[in-house]
């Protein structure tokens, strides 16, 4: 002869019963687990349980005259975890079969469930197996994406890197340009070229005017803020700007002090190299919509200007 | 073969012997890549390449540094997180050995390309069995008598565990049960959050 409440608990070890006043008149093992000092057994319903959804604010005595409810429900007491559960009236009341849903992960945590809390059947087990197995996996695709981002920013690093300076080179130049006028903030910008730098080249060899360019790479970077941006953009050709400058005094007097911070002589093996610099300048405020080609031919334009008048000097394209 | 493997080998060799062991083994291998991903697919030879370089290496039989890496897998703290899976299988040492049929199964459900042998336990009597272990790439069964030996532990029961060789692509593993309860074992909290080995980044 089998034990009714031994095949219930071993069956479904989280239902309970109700009287047909609604207390909870038996609890299955594992919903036990779950009392928190105070057993349910004795307790009304509502003093346990809040339900939700549909039946929310529902008597649960209203529930047994109809022939199977599916319930959403909340524990009271504890961390408040969400139930699933199906009621089912009996003669003396209801069974109330419940289930942890997709809490399960919180309620084997909170509570110190085991293996033997679930039913045989239940596929709780494979679900706490799949949660774990899936967040190791999930665990190392993300170092392998952590990993190649870091590469490809390396490598987009070392693409947008002049070798020689270690200057912004002209593939950075269309990228940076676009950021700031996407950023729509204002903007002077910068073509300078290097004056007699051919000379240098041809007189003394090319380790001479690579050092040169390495030194006038320098110069730039400490006459500059750190906000500007300095390219490499050619052989001698650099182009610079300026975030957030709109007088024309100020970017004259960094011109000027460029240029005569250029033609200080630069030491190479012994031999002293003789440069100079023509600067030709515009500003983004001078345009309607700016657009990137129009300022960097402009800026070209007025350089030509500044060469052509013999160089060592700079020249607004505002003022040709 | 899947990087998951072939990173198991990877991580077996650093843990045990160090960064100067990887960098020989992965050299005198002649591997394209010095780091396995996990989550990549590489060619079957680069793992005979690793398994043979590490057996030079180690100037052990391949079979050996097979069940070493079997006994790594089940109990380094940095792979942890592989010892709980296996736990999953079952609350005793016996349901666990009935719980590899699953395996393969189980693992796909993880990482679907993710091939690990066909398992299959055969009861001779109530405490001695047979593992029989199908897979293309031969030398499975001495993983897992590493790890075998290992959780035995880890369940605190006592048994004998023997690598009786390879019929086609299938190794047997003869396994005989001393006794169940042998010792307290080590614990298994379900609810605990999974380790992730992150030294091994």
């Amino acid at each position: 002869m089998y034990d009714c409440d031994d095949m219930w608990n071993t069956l479904c070890p989280m239902h309970l019963r109700l009287d047909s006043a609604g207390v909870i008149v038996h609890v299955g093992p594992t919903l036990a687990k779950l009392q928190a000092g105070i057993p349910f057994c004795g307790q009304s319903f509502h003093k346990v349980f809040t339900l939700l959804g549909s039946h929310a604010d529902l008597p649960v005595v209203d529930l047994l005259a109809r022939p199977q409810v599916k319930l959403s429900l909340r524990l009271l007491a504890g961390p408040k975890l969400a139930l699933k559960g199906v009621l089912v009236p009996t003669p003396m009341g209801a069974v109330l079969n419940l289930s942890f849903g997709i809490s399960i992960v919180t309620a084997v945590r909170e509570y110190a469930l085991t293996g033997t809390d679930f039913a045989a059947t239940d596929l709780a087990m494979e679900m706490l197996y799949l949660v774990e197995a899936k967040s190791v996996a999930m665990g190392e695709s993300r170092k392998l994406n952590a990993r190649l981002q870091e590469t490809t920013l390396a490598a987009q690093e070392e693409a947008f890197t002049d070798s020689l300076t270690g200057l912004k080179n002209r593939r950075a130049m269309d990228h940076i340009m676009d950021q700031f006028l996407a950023s729509e903030k204002v903007f002077a910008l910068m073509h300078l070229d290097l004056d007699r730098f051919k000379l240098v080249n041809d007189t003394f060899g090319h380790a001479a005017g690579d050092h040169v360019l390495q030194h006038a790479a320098l110069i730039m970077l400490a006459q500059t803020r750190k906000e500007d941006a300095v390219l490499r953009v050619g052989g001698d050709e650099f182009i610079l700007i300026f975030p957030g400058v709109t007088d024309l005094e100020t970017l004259d007097a960094m011109a000027d002090r460029l240029i005569r911070a250029l033609e200080k002589p630069i030491e190479s093996d012994g031999r002293m190299c003789k440069i100079s610099g023509s600067v030709g300048i515009t500003l983004a405020t001078d345009y309607a919509v700016p657009a990137a080609s129009q300022l960097l031919a402009d800026a070209d334009t007025a350089l030509y200007a500044a060469k052509n008048a013999g160089g060592a000097q700079h020249r607004f394209f505002s003022k040709l | 073969m899947h990087g998951l493997i072939n990173k198991a080998i990877q991580c077996f060799v650093l843990d045990t012997y160090g960064c100067e062991a990887w960098r020989e083994i992965a050299q005198s291998a002649a591997l394209p890549v010095m780091q396995f991903e996990a989550m990549l697919i590489y060619e079957d030879a680069l793992t005979e390449q690793v398994l043979d370089g590490s057996a030079r290496f180690l100037d052990k039989p391949r079979a050996d540094v097979l069940e070493d890496i079997g006994t790594y897998l089940a109990s380094h703290p940095n792979v942890e997180a592989l010892r709980r899976l296996l736990r999953f299988g079952g609350a005793h040492f016996v349901e666990f050995l009935y719980s590899l049929d699953d395996l393969h199964d189980r693992a796909r459900l993880a990482v679907d390309d993710l091939d690990l042998p066909r398992l299959t336990l055969v009861r001779h009597t109530e405490n001695h069995y047979s593992l029989l272990c199908a897979a293309a790439f031969p030398g499975w069964g001495h993983v897992l008598v590493g790890i075998l030996r290992v959780m035995a532990d880890d369940y605190g029961a006592l048994a004998c565990l023997e690598h009786c060789g390879t019929n086609g692509q299938t190794e047997t593993i003869d396994i005989m049960l001393v006794q169940t309860s042998y010792a307290r074992g080590r614990a298994f909290v379900l609810g605990q959050q999974p380790v992730l080995d992150e030294n091994n980044v």
